[in-house]
């Protein structure tokens, strides 16, 4: 900061970087106390603003909510099926990127980066026609498959810079020591490569977690807990939209706490 | 290509007996992808454009431009892009501006700024909506304050303008940290000696701003731009959840085609229209981006 005062121009800075901090904190705040009061509470007006009495209340009212439960459960289900989707398909196809030079790398490289072009529309209206047909309609391998179709892009680019992490000097070492490629792999890269891959791994969790269009559209009376909290918030009670937002939100907070560190490496890569 | 053939030349001996490797690794890839992404695209095409009878018609295109809700959809779309994008941009650069100034507490400043990158946009709205609901929060801090002495009603369907701000208000609030990522990833680029260099100069804050940062920031913002345009226009849920059914945007059409009227050929009209917009929009702004100077010298 070149104002005449340094100290004048650095004042400022931390007084911006406070307000800003409270526009992100403040609607998280609010939506957690809100959750985690009574029902009674919610209704009543002025609200609170202070947690003075904390109770479970809003959030088992939303839990013993018809249907909340068993949505919560294909959510975690669709989401672990997506998971080892785009796993096994796209783990093979990143270390591939990391560690060959072979012509097309790069419209390869670039067909994975354009495909964030397209809507998630695009893909799950017509696929709900052809889950009929298949008879996966309304089934959580049906979810599944349409959410490894969005994030098997982002599995193959982040595992890529995983693996463009590790030196391939310990692959040719282990090699060289009579390892076969497949072995050089599975016991050296993959063990150094593993809090990468979980990072990507929960970066696919999110994505599926998040979706809410693919599983409204392909799910009828299988919904996923967004898809549900949806369809329901019209009508719903406000402690079950006040807990539901929250119960929506929380995921997110523990993984960003997870996965920030390579959020920038994923990101940054983007650019250059 | 030469690029190519020098680093083929320098990987060892064992590398290269594995030339057909990379192929079959990224084959379930390109498979999963054409199977799950291509030809649903190609199904999308078809279901817009033929009619049950496998005939080629505008017939569905015309159902959605005839449909009561498609100008309206269509213009608080355009309207919710047009606003939030130019907005969060600036918010996104001071954002990235004070993370990259590695203040003190830098990392906790850092954590809550990205905090609602993994946030989606329906727990956005949900949150939101308890924030301009009747007996919300923020009638309650304006009561406290003694602005207001009865719950003023926000969340009002006959005031058009004051759904957009809180749509946009919620939608800033979510998808800015996803610019701030990118934005911070490209300041780190910048050598600081850049700065410094403009300083020794004489050159000020804002200056250095204007005629060091934002110039070498351009490939990140470039990148930022195109994505958040396309995304802007795939939104719904936050919209839902916030104004009910006062409002509505094309994603939400074709969720309420597809779903409500079980009408895919509409819905995949919809979708056809929503690629083809966020396409065209974020073309066209990363394109005009691109030259500022022969329009200056112009």
């Amino acid at each position: 900061m070149s104002l005449r005062a340094p100290w004048i121009g650095r004042t400022l800075l931390y007084l911006l970087a406070f307000a800003m901090a409270l526009w992100v904190i403040v609607p998280v705040y609010f939506i957690a106390i809100g959750a985690f009061s009574t029902p009674d509470d919610l209704y009543k007006y002025p609200r609170e603003l202070w947690p003075h009495h904390v109770s479970t209340g809003a959030l088992s009212f939303f839990l013993h909510s018809t249907g909340t439960i068993a949505a919560l459960e294909r959510s975690v289900m669709v989401a672990a099926i997506t998971l080892a989707f785009s796993l096994a398909v796209g783990v093979p196809a990143g270390y591939a990127l990391a560690r060959f030079a072979f012509r097309g790398s790069d419209a390869f490289r670039l067909t994975i980066v354009s495909t964030r072009a397209f809507p998630i529309m695009i893909l799950a209206i017509p696929l709900s026609v052809t889950f009929i047909r298949w008879g996966i309609d309304d089934s959580l391998v049906g979810v599944a498959i349409a959410h490894t179709a969005l994030a098997l892009p982002f599995a193959v680019l982040t595992t890529s810079s995983v693996f463009a992490g590790i030196s391939d000097e310990l692959e040719e070492a282990a090699m060289t020591l009579g390892c076969s490629r497949a072995e050089a792999v599975l016991r050296v890269i993959l063990p150094l490569a593993l809090p990468g891959l979980a990072a990507a791994a929960i970066f696919v969790f999110i994505i599926s977690w998040n979706d809410v269009f693919a599983a409204s559209v392909l799910t009828l009376r299988h919904r996923t807990l967004p898809a549900q909290v949806l369809t329901a918030s019209g009508e719903a009670p406000l402690p079950y939209r006040v807990a539901g937002g929250f119960f929506l939100l929380a995921p997110s907070l523990v993984v960003i706490f997870f996965i920030r560190k390579y959020l920038f490496n994923m990101w940054g890569r983007v650019v250059k | 290509m030469t690029a190519v053939a020098e680093q083929a030349a320098a990987v060892p001996r064992l590398r290269r007996r594995w030339e057909g490797l990379p192929y079959w690794l990224i084959l379930p890839t390109l498979g999963y992808l054409a199977v799950f992404f291509a030809w649903p695209m190609v199904q999308s095409f078809r279901l817009a454009f033929q009619d049950i009878g496998g005939n080629w018609s505008f017939d569905s295109v015309e159902r959605m431009y005839h449909d009561a809700d498609f100008k309206k959809a269509l213009y608080f779309t355009l309207l919710l892009v047009l606003v939030i994008v130019p907005l969060q941009f600036v918010l996104a650069f001071v954002m990235a501006l004070i993370v990259n100034a590695r203040l003190r507490g830098g990392g906790l400043i850092l954590f809550i700024f990205i905090i609602p990158f993994a946030v989606s946009d329906l727990a956005a709205g949900l949150v939101w909506q308890q924030i301009f609901t009747d007996a919300g929060y923020l009638n309650t801090i304006l009561q406290h304050l003694g602005v207001i002495d009865q719950p003023k009603i926000w969340i009002d369907p006959r005031h058009g303008n004051w759904l957009l701000g809180e749509v946009v208000l919620a939608e800033m609030w979510r998808s800015t940290a996803f610019v701030m990522i990118i934005l911070v990833a490209g300041l780190q680029g910048i050598p600081k000696e850049f700065g410094e260099a403009a300083e020794v100069f004489g050159a000020g804050f804002l200056q250095r701003i204007r005629t060091v940062i934002l110039p070498m920031l351009k490939p990140a913002l470039q990148v930022a731009l195109l994505l958040r345009i396309i995304f802007a226009f795939e939104v719904f849920a936050s919209v839902t959840a916030i104004t009910g059914r006062a409002k509505t945007t094309l994603a939400g059409e074709a969720l309420r085609w597809q779903g409500d009227l079980l009408d895919p050929h509409v819905a995949a009209a919809y979708s056809l229209l929503i690629l083809v917009l966020s396409l065209v929009a974020a073309l066209t702004v990363v394109r005009t981006l691109r030259t500022p100077k022969e329009k200056m010298l112009r």
